[in-house]
């Protein structure tokens, strides 16, 4: 268990250090605690962590500009920890180069799956080729021939729909910011904001049952959309 | 007169109708001031809204009198069946009032309140009907006209010449909690009148016709205004007192003090101020303008305004009547007729001749009184020089005596064309007719020349001997002397009708400019508007520039509304404005004070001090020394005072009630929150210990059963400060509203996936029309308060009973719906469950902090939109969301149709 992935965890609050070292453990990680944004640069500097959590409020240093320090120089999924409320700096931070967050208070499981989707995403990056299929029990998507099937039936998507359905799956997991997704599918982060709402909507109708009720393609409220994974 | 203690019974009473109106429906009158004026009609509508809010409405008695518009309205609402009683061998149709209590709606209509019943029903009057049904806790709307008022029967008696059979005590007007004037200007009337749109009895029809005059109409929208003014009045003062906010008058001893021009009036409206207060009583200043009222002099006129004014500021009413000569039955019948119980009048020393001569009002009153105590406070003889000097009677220029000359040369001529045929009797009618004439066209001095030119030319002319003015048969001088007699009564009579005719003109005029301001006063709603109508009406009735200048906060004066006008640009002119402020007298042009200024000033008194400064730059040619103009000027400052006095008050009022609400709320919420949050606080803190406890030998059952609890608890703690945290947040304004083009599909979604455990138990269908468009909203805020009406929804609901959502838009809103299947809302708590920490008395409850709903609304309230909570005619309760949409977003450019390879 001791060749677990390492996390990082940048957090000033003794007891939720204390719950994260005790839930990570559990889960075969390896963890080692920064209280401060100085500390945690240095650990992430000498230790070279495989995810570093980080919360938003340290007092020493904004969270955020401590990720975006980060991100200058490393490749490490940051996974940022912040209180509900806190949308826009969610985003900013997401923006800035962070991964994906947890809002407090969060459990064991969205812990996990958060801390596997970033794992993944960081071995997907270093091996170079993502797989080019990517299937859910009602839907299929094959990179490879851009082909997507419904139930076993293909269905037909506009260019807009299949580059937006692209990039979901790319991210599979991971939050993707208004921004991130209009700057993906449309080139550029100037488009309509509301035409990525009403393309995600077509998509919905095409491939989820129940359109209000979604299983797969999930909104973050304030933040972006997030596919479900696995 | 032993000063007496406040009236233990009043306060009882006060005490018991406050507890009564709490508990008591609600009564609201729509009163006209005649029929034809559309009560019946702004009923319904006000009806159709409530309705429309998900109310039970139900109409007891709706005459429409076959108007088409008001027929319309009436559709489709709930009527209670009519019972059939007999009458005179046929079967009339009647208002059941038992029907009307068994239904229990929540708010009947009971058009004509003043209607009799058909013999055979439970009570005579339909006023008794409603107020059983107010007794059994069902709100009533119901209209009535001012004539139908009992106290007011005789004045409209006096004016129409119609005695009003049907009548309405004035105490179910005073239970109204709401009276609302629907008023139409008489023109407007006369013309549906004509249109055939008022309904009139055949039967009727002539009495109707005298009924529906010009003048008849004034006179009754001018009483059902001041009713209705009263009436808001003693609701205002009813809050004030019970708000501790003012001393409010025990019902009771009513006192009338008479003021004139004397300066012992000053004395005497204290002294019933003084009185008034040790009765605890509430007190009028009446003021009888007589025929001579017009012949007095600019310094009585003022006196008699400033009397008048004095008697505001110390709290008392004031009213102005007219009368006749003989003043005191005019004082004793407005007494009579507002239920006077003590006068206080003057005494002015005066030579006992002349009271012997003249009589005197003191004698008369007192004479007369029956049981009104009259007291008499005897003048001081020293101030006795300030007898009102009587200006001379107003000159006829000399063309007046000519044509009375003319008048009685005629009148001669034509005699002597007949003093063959007629006897002396006809010419000495032609005479009288020739001074009658002169009388009524000239007045009194031209007339009193004729009379005496009549008698020389019938003495010189038609007496023998002919042509000389001595007088054979002495008979003929008793009718000089009655001749004489007759043209001096005459012209004295003819002079009277002719003043108070002109009295009755300008103070016709006087009553139309300020009824008209008031009512523009009146419908001003801050004091930009307030100011504004003043300034126009100064404008328009006095030709002149005005400017209002109200205080700041350091007192200081500052122009409002208008443009700042040019005569105000110097500081002169403010400092001017601002003495006035501080002295509370008039100054500037034209007045003792700094008579340097361009404007006049006047101050704005009202009963709390002076509240502002009116600044009037007149127009050419106008002065201030027209007496009458003086008045009428008084009339509109003292008016604006008060209208921006009321604001202010109203204003403190919200205030005060504001921070008392806060308060409350802040002590609710505090002792809520403690008891929510400690009660999780105790299971977590317990089966913590209980886990940790060394000692204990806990199943491993026992102990995943502890942990659940801790998580459950903690969750629960976690709804609850998130909650408190959102509604301090957007009631504080601190929370931006970011609204994004978004479809309601996705808010739906998000708020379904959230709650997927809390829904577990229930079945939700979601119904949203293909073609529903993007909303304009914030897309997190929008998410939770559709989540928290789906959680209210499950939370309320037994398990297994459907939950609905659905959506539809109308072009301009947007519209959401929440419904269950539940057992509803408790009546009349549809509105109060959105306040917070409220929980609504639903069955099945378990403990909310009760803030879900208040945040809902917050929520709404931020996007500009509404939420409301009905129950469902079918059972259940539903919660409407609607927002306004404005306008629609572009849409996505189209895509080159490539298609997916």
């Amino acid at each position: 268990m001791t060749a677990g992935p390492l996390v990082l965890v940048i957090e000033d609050e003794a007891p939720m250090r204390r719950f994260l070292q005790a839930a990570l453990d559990s889960h075969g990680f390896r963890v080692v605690e920064a209280c401060s944004a100085q500390e945690g640069t240095a650990l992430a500097t000498s230790h070279n962590p495989d995810v570093i959590l980080l919360d938003l409020g340290l007092p020493d240093l904004d969270g955020l500009e401590l990720a975006r320090r980060l991100r200058a120089w490393s490749a490490t999924p940051i996974i940022v920890l912040s209180a509900r409320g806190q949308e826009e700096d969610k985003v900013r931070a997401l923006d800035a180069g962070a991964d994906d967050y947890l809002t407090k208070p969060f459990g064991t499981r969205e812990l996990m799956a958060r801390i596997r989707v970033a794992l993944r995403h960081r071995e997907g990056a270093a091996e170079g080729a993502p797989s080019p299929v990517f299937e859910t029990p009602r839907w299929s998507l094959d990179q490879a021939c851009r082909e997507v099937r419904v139930l076993g039936e293909p269905v037909h998507l506009t260019p807009n729909e299949y580059r937006l359905l692209a990039t979901l799956v790319r991210h599979a997991g991971k939050v993707l910011t208004h921004q991130q997704l209009l700057k993906e599918v449309w080139g550029h982060a100037q488009a309509q904001p509301h035409y990525l709402r009403v393309y995600m909507a077509q998509l919905r109708h095409k491939l989820e049952e129940d359109p209000a009720r979604p299983r797969d393609f999930l909104t973050e409220p304030g933040v972006g959309y997030r596919l479900r994974w696995p | 007169m032993a000063p007496e203690r406040p009236d233990p019974d009043a306060l009882l009473r006060k005490v018991q109708d406050e507890e009564a109106r709490e508990r008591r429906a609600k009564l609201k009158v729509f009163f006209g001031a005649a029929p034809g004026v559309g009560k019946t009609y702004a009923m319904l509508s006000e009806a159709r809204e409530r309705r429309e809010q998900g109310l039970d409405v139900v109409v007891g008695v709706v005459e429409t009198h076959g108007r088409g518009e008001t027929a319309a309205l009436a559709e489709g609402f709930e009527e209670v069946p009519k019972r059939e009683l007999p009458y005179r061998g046929m079967f009339l149709k009647e208002f059941d009032l038992d029907a009307a209590i068994q239904r229990r709606p929540h708010l009947i209509l009971m058009d004509e309140l003043a209607h009799s019943n058909v013999q055979g029903s439970r009570h005579e009057k339909r006023w008794q009907d409603v107020l059983d049904l107010l007794d059994a806790g069902i709100d009533v709307y119901t209209t009535v006209n001012v004539q139908h008022m009992e106290s007011l029967r005789d004045v409209v008696a006096q004016i129409t010449g119609i005695v009003v059979q049907e009548k309405v005590p004035d105490t179910v007007l005073e239970r109204a909690d709401e009276v609302e004037l629907v008023d139409l200007p008489p023109e407007d009337l006369l013309q549906r009148l004509r249109e055939g749109k008022v309904y009139v009895p055949e039967q009727a029809r002539h009495a109707i016709d005298r009924f529906f005059r010009k003048g008849n109409l004034l006179a009754l929208r001018e009483l059902a205004l001041r009713q209705t003014a009263q009436s808001v009045d003693a609701q205002m003062r009813r809050y004030m007192a019970s708000e501790g906010i003012q001393k409010t008058w025990a019902a009771g001893e009513r006192l009338l003090v008479c003021v004139g021009p004397h300066p012992l009036s000053v004395r005497l409206v204290r002294a019933t101020r003084r009185l008034a207060a040790t009765l605890g009583a509430s007190w009028i200043a009446l003021y009888v303008e007589t025929p001579r009222h017009l012949r007095y002099g600019e310094d009585d006129l003022a006196r008699i305004e400033a009397h008048l004014r004095l008697a505001e500021q110390l709290g008392g009413e004031t009213a102005v009547i007219e009368g006749g000569p003989a003043i005191g039955g005019d004082i004793l019948a407005y007494a009579r007729e507002h239920n006077v119980t003590k006068i206080v009048v003057g005494k002015p020393s005066r030579p006992r001749w002349r009271e012997l001569v003249q009589g005197s009002l003191v004698d008369e009153l007192i004479r007369d009184s029956g049981d009104i105590d009259v007291f008499v406070i005897t003048g001081d003889p020293q101030a006795d020089g300030a007898r009102p000097i009587l200006a001379p009677r107003p000159r006829s220029p000399w063309t007046h005596y000519a044509a009375a000359g003319l008048a009685v040369a005629c009148a001669s001529a034509l005699s002597g064309l007949l003093f063959h045929r007629s006897e002396l009797a006809d010419i000495i009618t032609l005479h009288v007719l020739a001074i009658v004439l002169v009388a009524s066209r000239y007045g009194r001095g031209p007339s009193l020349l004729a009379s005496a030119l009549s008698v020389a030319a019938f003495d010189f002319l038609f007496v023998p001997p002919y042509y000389t003015f001595a007088v054979s048969d002495f008979r003929h001088v008793g009718t000089f002397g009655i001749l004489l007699f007759t043209g001096w009564a005459i012209s004295t009579l003819t002079e009277r009708i002719r003043q108070q005719a002109r009295l009755a003109r300008s103070r016709e005029q006087r009553t139309a400019a300020l009824l008209r301001l008031s009512r523009e006063l009146a419908a001003g709603a801050d004091s930009l508007e307030l100011v504004a109508s003043a300034i126009r009406g100064v404008a328009a009735q006095f030709q002149a520039e005005a400017v209002v200048l109200l205080p700041d906060g350091q007192g200081r004066l500052k122009a409002v509304g208008t443009p700042p006008t040019a005569f105000l640009a110097s500081d002169r002119e403010v400092g001017v404005a601002q003495w006035v402020l501080e002295h509370g007298e008039p100054a500037g042009r034209g007045t003792e004070t700094l008579p340097g200024g361009r404007a006049t000033y006047f101050p704005l008194k009202a009963a709390s001090g002076t509240v502002g400064v009116m600044g009037i730059l007149p127009g050419h040619g106008t002065s201030w020394t027209d007496p009458d103009q003086r008045r009428l000027l008084e009339g509109f400052t003292s008016q604006t005072a008060l209208a921006i006095e009321r604001l202010e008050l109203a204003g403190r009022h919200e205030e005060a009630r504001r921070r008392m609400d806060e308060e409350r709320l802040r002590t609710t919420l505090l002792s809520s929150v403690s008891h929510d949050l400690r009660t999780p606080l105790g299971t977590i803190t317990g089966a913590a210990s209980a886990l940790l406890d060394p000692a204990g030998h806990l199943p491993p059952g026992t102990r995943q059963e502890l942990l659940r609890s801790i998580q459950g608890e903690a969750q629960r703690m976690h709804r609850l400060v998130t909650n408190l945290l959102d509604i301090t947040r957007l009631e504080s304004g601190a929370l931006e509203v970011r609204k994004a083009w978004t479809p309601v599909e996705e808010l739906v979604g998000t708020a379904l996936g959230r709650l997927e455990e809390v829904l577990s138990g229930h079945p939700v269908t979601v119904s949203l029309p293909p073609d529903l468009p993007l909303a304009p909203v914030d897309e997190v805020l929008m998410a939770q308060l559709l989540g928290n009406l789906l959680e209210n929804a499950a939370r309320h609901t037994p398990p297994g009973t459907p939950i609905e959502v659905r959506a539809w838009s109308t072009g301009t809103a947007l519209t959401l719906v929440v419904a269950d299947a539940g057992p509803g809302i408790v009546e009349g708590e549809e509105e109060r469950i959105f306040e917070k920490l409220v929980r609504g008395s639903r069955h099945g409850d378990e403990p909310g902090s009760g803030l879900g709903l208040a945040i809902c609304r917050a929520i709404a309230d931020a996007h500009g939109g509404r939420i409301q909570a009905a129950n469902r005619p079918q059972g259940g309760a539903q919660f409407l969301v609607t927002l306004p949409l404005d306008g629609l977003p572009p849409g996505p450019p189209p895509e080159p149709e490539e298609g997916a390879e």
